[in-house]
């Protein structure tokens, strides 16, 4: 069983089936197992879940080389990132969902201000109840819309399913790929994460199958204290595509939480692997108490004439430690990152990428905008790696910040490595502010300061905006400005 | 409509005085056209009037149907019908025309107790209103006012203005940079907003625009006042003679 309550379901990328995801606390009673993590918090994780031996050995392998990077103190420190010692033992490891009997009854029994956030976001009234955890039936019911949709996946022998239904039921795929792109031995959090993982989402589409919705997944950090370890594993087969949607909320809490995911991504030859985030976490009070501490290791890895792409819009958390990579491999193959990373506040944010370009006339793509506002701390740090065999390689990057107010702060960190003389590469970036000129220009037409702000701001972002799928790019707007509150005017 | 009284305006910044004593009354249906040499504030006397903030006033009073908007903040006067087209209009990166516009037009009729028009109804509009402006179709898909040339910019200035429909239309220097089939276009869009109840600020360095747009009354702005007042004729007579006479007398 798992930490947080999951929810996948699949959508077609229509206006008409917007359904926003958001912050909500449901009171479910829970089931949990002490604080603290020690090789048996893994082996009763894994055994929650009936997991098969191999899947167990490789938790146990991954605690112990986190245990002793934990050991030695070796939790990464080099992001421009600063927050409270994290004590890895007062943290929850373990927690099932046991009843449903206290989930509020109705509307009226849910938290005001989060109801007051679907307002701004204008989420329709009968999607509110849903995302308050109101109506159990209504849950029920986003599943057998994910039901529906099942039929057109099998059809196509698409598997798109919880990540501990994958390990029971298609085990040789999961043994294949799992920790292919990001071993546990990545990083500590990765290692982390490998040993306690919760749960998350799989998905494989066969050779030449296009997949033909938008698959998202919705997780929701719940309980308090409560550390949630997502694994999500995707793999393009031969000439395959996927368009992949995560979408990240979290209720308002106290204390602060920790998240470290992992995210690995398979495009084999002539695959394509579109990946888009929202992620809007909650990012702590206005001066800076709680939040969550996002620590996310996000990489790909491509084969001849393959592609990945990771877009992402983060306006949550108040820690964001993120790099979606992607790994370049095979000859011809193409990666991309379009990030916005708003940090207002009392928010750190230090995300960016890495491309490594090992084939031969592969090419990249960066553009990353930081906003900045309040006491915002933005950091865009970004690799860009061209080995010897990469002939012909390009990356171009585009890397801009804009700055709200000036309190907050904008940095770029680019480390650019170039081991083959036939590279070309290009870096541009710019710092600019929202200028007086633009807001006067837009008021004069009788648009309000606050929102003349907001078409700046995310105008000024369109270019990442542009590449997340429609309905989701409609949310990205809405979601700048309710995270720009209180930051203009 | 329209009254400036006595109006002093400074830089915010520095405290420069600027605007040094202006007063003009602007009634429905006017034209009004202001002259001056470059530099003598007939830009600042636009802006202030539409309540830029890197301005402020230091004394007399700006009111419009009576009313002082001195304190109103710039999208307050354009809920109140004023609009200026501006003299160096801003570029906004990844904002299309279309969005800007009908936001815009939201704000202004939902400031006025209306109700907000529909997307289809404000396209037929927006479209109508591109074809009438002379603008290049093309560039209003782009961000606004972004890679325009300055005439194209002038366009879409009038562009906005024709969708507005604003009562009190300031318009900064719009006819500077035209060529004269875009001049034409400006003219031809004032002359059929012209009505009874709407008046037009004109402000200009020549008087070619005033070849087109025949205006009720002409002001002659000098180092930050009114030197003189006139008909339409005065405005040929600057074209003769030039501001020499005035800036002698500084
Ligand atoms: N924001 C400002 N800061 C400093 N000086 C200004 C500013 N705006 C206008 N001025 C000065 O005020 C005078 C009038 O400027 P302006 O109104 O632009 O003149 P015009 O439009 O008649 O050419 C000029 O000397 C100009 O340098
Ligand atoms: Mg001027």
């Amino acid at each position: 069983m798992t930490t947080q309550e999951r929810l996948t379901i699949s959508r077609e990328s229509q206006l008409e089936d917007s359904g926003y995801k958001w912050g909500f606390t449901t009171d479910i009673e829970m089931e949990m197992a002490p604080k603290g993590v020690n090789a048996d918090i893994v082996r009763l994780i894994s055994g929650k879940k009936d997991e098969p031996e191999w899947m167990l050995e490789w938790r146990l392998k991954a605690f112990e080389y986190w245990n002793g990077l934990q050991l030695q103190d070796a939790e990464p420190r080099w992001a421009k990132l600063r927050y409270p010692e994290i004590d890895y033992q007062d943290i929850y490891y373990y927690a099932a969902p046991k009843s449903q009997d206290d989930a509020p009854k109705s509307l009226d029994e849910v938290d005001p201000e989060m109801l007051e956030t679907f307002d701004k976001l204008g989420i329709p009234l009968h999607e509110r109840e849903r995302l308050a955890g109101v109506a159990v039936d209504a849950v029920f019911d986003s599943v057998s819309v994910a039901t529906t949709y099942a039929d057109q996946l099998e059809e196509r022998g698409i598997i798109f399913c919880s990540f501990t239904e994958a390990v029971q039921k298609h085990p040789e795929l999961v043994q294949k790929y799992l920790g292919s792109v990001v071993p546990y031995t990545d990083n500590f959090f990765a290692a982390l994460n490998s040993a306690v993982f919760s749960d998350g989402s799989f998905v494989y589409i066969p050779p030449g199958v296009r997949c033909p919705i938008e698959l998202m997944t919705y997780f929701r950090i719940n309980t308090e204290g409560t550390g949630q370890f997502e694994r999500t594993l995707i793999v393009a087969d031969e000439g395959a595509y996927v368009s992949y949607l995560e979408g990240c909320t979290a209720p308002i809490r106290r204390t602060s939480q920790l998240h470290a995911a992992v995210v690995e991504l398979v495009s084999l030859d002539r695959g394509e692997i579109k990946y888009s985030t929202i992620q809007n976490w909650y990012p702590g009070t206005k001066d800076g108490q709680g939040g969550v501490y996002n620590f996310v290791t996000k990489r790909g890895i491509t084969g001849n004439d393959a592609k990945i792409s990771w877009t992402q819009v983060e306006t949550g958390s108040a820690i964001t430690w993120k790099y979606p990579s992607v790994i370049l491999r095979g000859d011809n193959s193409v990666g991309e990152f379009y990030s916005v990373a708003l940090a207002n506040n009392y928010q750190q944010a230090d995300t960016g990428t890495k491309m490594i370009h090992i084939g031969k006339n592969t090419k990249s793509t960066i553009v990353s905008k930081g906003i900045s506002a309040g006491h915002g701390e933005n950091t865009y740090r970004g690799g860009v790696k061209i080995l010897p065999g990469a002939e012909n390689a390009t990356n171009h990057t585009q890397c801009d910040s804009l700055l709200v107010g000036d309190q907050c702060g904008a940095h770029t960190v680019p480390y650019i490595e170039v081991r083959n003389p036939t590279a070309r590469l290009e870096h541009e970036a710019s710092t600019s502010k929202v200028s007086d000129e633009q807001l006067f220009y837009l008021m004069a037409r009788g648009i309000s300061e606050e929102d003349a702000h907001h078409m700046i701001i995310t105008g000024w972002s369109r270019d990442v905006i542009n590449e997340l799928p429609f309905e989701f790019a409609l949310e990205a707007g809405q979601l700048l400005k309710v995270s720009l509150e209180g930051a203009v005017g | 409509m329209l009254k400036i009284e006595n109006l002093h305006a400074v830089v915010t910044d520095s405290e420069e005085e600027i605007l040094k004593g202006i007063d003009l009354e602007v009634n429905p249906g006017e034209v009004h056209a202001i002259m001056g040499p470059n530099g003598s504030g007939k830009s600042t006397l636009a802006n202030v009037l539409m309540g830029k903030p890197s301005y402020s006033v230091t004394d007399g009073d700006i009111t419009v149907d009576g009313d002082s908007i001195v304190e109103l903040m710039p999208d307050a006067r354009a809920h109140l019908g004023m609009f200026l087209a501006m003299q160096y209009p801003s570029e906004v990166p990844g904002v299309r025309p279309w969005q800007f516009l009908k936001a815009a037009k939201d704000a202004i009729d939902v400031a006025n107790g209306q109700s907000k028009m529909s997307v289809r109804a404000f396209s037929r509009l927006f479209d109508e209103k591109v074809t009438e402006s002379g603008i290049n179709p093309d560039l209003i898909k782009r961000s606004l006012n972004e890679g325009f040339s300055g005439g194209e910019k002038k366009r879409n200035e009038m562009l906005q203005m024709q969708v507005l429909a604003p009562r009190i239309a300031i318009m900064d220097e719009t006819d500077s940079g035209l060529d004269i089939d875009a001049l034409q276009a400006v003219a031809d869009g004032v002359n059929k907003m012209r009505s009874p109840d709407r008046s037009f600020v004109i402000v200009t360095h020549y008087q070619r625009l005033l070849h087109y747009v025949k205006p009720d009354v002409v002001h002659i702005l000098v180092n930050g006042k009114i030197v003189e007042t006139g008909g339409a004729m005065l405005a040929e007579k600057i074209e003769a003679t030039g501001y020499r006479d005035y800036l002698a007398v500084r």
